[in-house]
């Protein structure tokens, strides 16, 4: 069981400071360009939900960020500053240290990715000698510690993988994540292979032991719905781009973009009144030939001929990102234009 | 109510485990009743593991029950061919289902040409009419369309529209859109509901997705590790939980209209994988806030406190008897 009492009240300073700014960032699979152009911030000890359907770059985004962009996807634009240094410039031996050390990540089914034949505990000892100089005695002291952190009981550090169910694995990984206390971790649809039930559990458990080591978190997922609970703020994807960016509390009550809102209006409600929900027509774009101008015009409700001029701009010109409210940017025309 | 298209009673379904030495009997599937009733859809809800998809298959004759009857408009299912026809199953990936190889339009005929739905030269007409009722238009360009030209959610309309075309009675749709981006789903959720209204087709809707299975259903059945522990219409059983499974569930999926911080979960060891050689007793034991002394002793029965809504609890349900 956590230490949910001991937690003290989050000790984390104001969120103010930022920790991972990424600027202009843009990655080519061939062809395709999956990133294009995409601006993000994440401040000391907050949650950043990202969110998009299949294909939208948002993993590419992850990769990029830990440098683990497998060819032939390559950044071909850009910077991602970590406190201000840019870590695509970092040599091969500033990024090993880099990695773990500031930033971790957990994958979807990163429960899958524990090797089968070593006992959990070892897996921590290696990470933490790889790291740094500690004998294995205390490595493994501290990987029980880690273990009681987020809910498992140390004596599974004996067990080897298959022994523990799913979600406990996956909370093996976040404890693994934890444990060069890194100032960012990456969480890559942690939760999508498991159980609702064990979702919010181990959800539950990411937003406590960030409030105990103030970490900052990059979460992704395409499920909007458990952002707007968990996260501070929340960009939404759509075709390589970054379309809004806003605080998850006013995504939910004031979402400008016609893509988040369809986004938002594709979750129905589990209390309250039931609407006939429409989804949205059509699908995603192929990102090798984009369409020109907004690339969700093909799926917009409010691009019509009959508004020749907003078309035309719709139609041919690339929205940009632009703050439209303190802390709420958009890129779309219509916002602009103030029609929402 | 409309008559049951389709009954199971007493469904069981164990399967051996362990080695050759010490084998033991999982009972996925456990005295599990119910009805699917024409132009009802009907949304089988649980965890992983808890067998939902294993209920489904035995319905689709994919594997023999155990024990169990399978009453198919109050009768035997009889000839074999036939039941295969009128209870369709859809899967959950559109991606695995279809021949890479081969045309729309041929997955599309095939089985009216097998089950001999229409007259040969009807054939490429009823096709078109199959691929239009499931959205997808030109129906004459999509039929000349490979699988790998169409999106998941087009993907998964022709494997509707392939189930259609033999005019089913009953659709057992096995998280059919679990794969699917989540702009796509509710399109399929839709077309779901207006086959059930429009065709009078019986649905059963197996998934973990709460908030989609009210949107879409009818009636609920909440399976827990092989046992079903409540069901009811949605709406009610939603509304007011009996089991405090069902109420975790509740607590546990996000909802997008009720955005106060959710209540905190405890968090229990069990989980709902089905059960190796159950003692007597609850399943739910482990992970219950409401057990008392009797829970460790007799296997609730599902009981029904208010009509058509029943539970397998002895807290919230009790049974008159005991």
């Amino acid at each position: 069981m956590i230490a949910e009492e001991a937690i003290v009240v989050p000790a984390v300073d104001e969120q103010t400071e930022t920790l991972l700014e990424v600027r202009g960032l843009e990655v080519d699979y061939g062809r395709a360009r999956a990133v294009d152009g995409v601006d993000l911030e994440i401040r000391q000890g907050e949650i950043l939900g990202l969110a998009g359907e299949s294909g939208c770059g948002k993993t590419t985004i992850a990769s990029s960020v830990l440098r683990i962009l497998r060819p032939p996807g390559r950044v071909t634009g850009g910077e991602i500053l970590f406190r201000g240094e840019d870590i695509l410039r970092l040599k091969p031996e500033e990024l090993r240290k880099f990695r773990w050390r500031n930033v971790s990540i957990v994958f979807q089914g990163a429960m899958n990715s524990l090797n089968p034949l070593m006992r959990v505990g070892d897996q921590f000892v290696d990470t933490l000698r790889a790291h740094e100089r500690i004998d294995k005695k205390r490595a493994l002291v501290r990987a029980g510690e880690l273990l009681d952190l987020v809910g498992i009981d140390p004596r599974r550090l004996r067990a080897y993988p298959h022994e523990l169910s799913g979600g406990m694995r996956q909370r093996v990984i976040i404890a693994i994540a934890l444990s060069l206390t890194p100032e960012l971790i990456v969480m890559d649809e942690p939760t999508t292979a498991l159980d609702v039930v064990v979702q919010r559990e181990i959800l539950q458990q990411v937003d406590a032991l960030k409030r105990e080591f103030g970490f900052a978190v990059l979460f992704i997922t395409h499920d909007v719905s458990l952002l707007l609970e968990f996260a501070d703020r929340v960009s939404i994807m759509y075709a390589g781009e970054i379309v809004e960016t806003t605080s998850a509390e006013r995504l939910a009550t004031k979402p400008l973009h016609p893509y988040t809102q369809g986004l938002l209006a594709s979750f129905p409600p589990l209390t309250g009144p039931l609407t006939k929900l429409t989804g949205i027509p059509g699908a995603p774009p192929d990102l090798r030939d984009p369409p020109a101008g907004c690339r969700f015009h093909p799926r917009c409700p409010h691009c019509v001929p009959e508004r020749p001029g907003l078309y035309t701009r719709q139609t041919t010109e690339r929205p940009v990102l632009r703050e439209i409210a303190p802390g709420h940017e958009v890129a779309c025309h219509l916002v602009e234009e103030g029609d929402v | 109510m409309s008559a049951a298209e389709l009954e199971v009673q007493g469904l069981t379904k164990h399967f051996a485990v362990g080695s050759a030495v010490r084998r033991s009997r999982l009972h996925a599937v456990d005295d599990v009743s119910f009805a699917l009733r024409a132009g009802r859809v009907t949304a089988l809800v649980g965890e992983s593991g808890s067998g939902k998809s294993t209920v489904a298959r035995i319905l689709a004759r994919l594997m023999e029950p155990t024990t169990g009857t399978i009453l198919f408009r109050g009768g035997a299912p009889g000839d074999e061919l036939r039941y295969r026809s009128e209870v369709q199953i859809i899967f959950q990936d559109p991606f695995d289902s279809l021949n890479p190889v081969k045309t729309i339009g041929h997955h599309v005929e095939r089985p009216l040409r097998i089950h001999k739905v229409v007259p040969s030269d009807q054939v490429e007409g009823r096709v078109h009419e199959l691929l239009a009722a499931v959205g997808l238009y030109p129906p004459a360009e999509i039929a000349a369309k490979y699988p790998h030209e169409l999106s998941g959610g087009q993907r998964q309309r022709v494997a509707i529209a392939r189930v259609l075309g033999v005019e089913p009675r009953v659709i057992l749709a096995d998280e059919p859109t679990s794969m699917l981006d989540v702009s796509i789903r509710i399109g399929i959720l839709n077309l779901m509901r207006r086959l059930a209204e429009d065709r009078g087709i019986a649905f059963l809707y197996v998934t973990h997705d709460l908030a989609a299975a009210r949107y879409v259903a009818d009636d609920i059945l909440v399976m827990y590790a092989g046992q079903i522990v409540e069901q009811g219409p949605i709406e009610e059983v939603l509304a007011e939980p009996l089991h405090p499974y069902t109420r975790l569930l509740l607590s546990a999926a996000p909802d997008p209209a009720n955005l106060a911080p959710p209540a905190h979960i405890e968090r229990t060891g069990g989980r709902a994988a089905a059960a190796v050689e159950p003692a007597e007793g609850c399943r739910f034991l482990p992970r219950c806030p409401l057990a008392v002394a009797v829970c460790s002793e007799v296997t609730p029965r599902l009981v029904e406190p208010h009509s058509g809504h029943a539970a397998r609890c002895h807290v919230t349900a009790p049974s008159p008897t005991t």
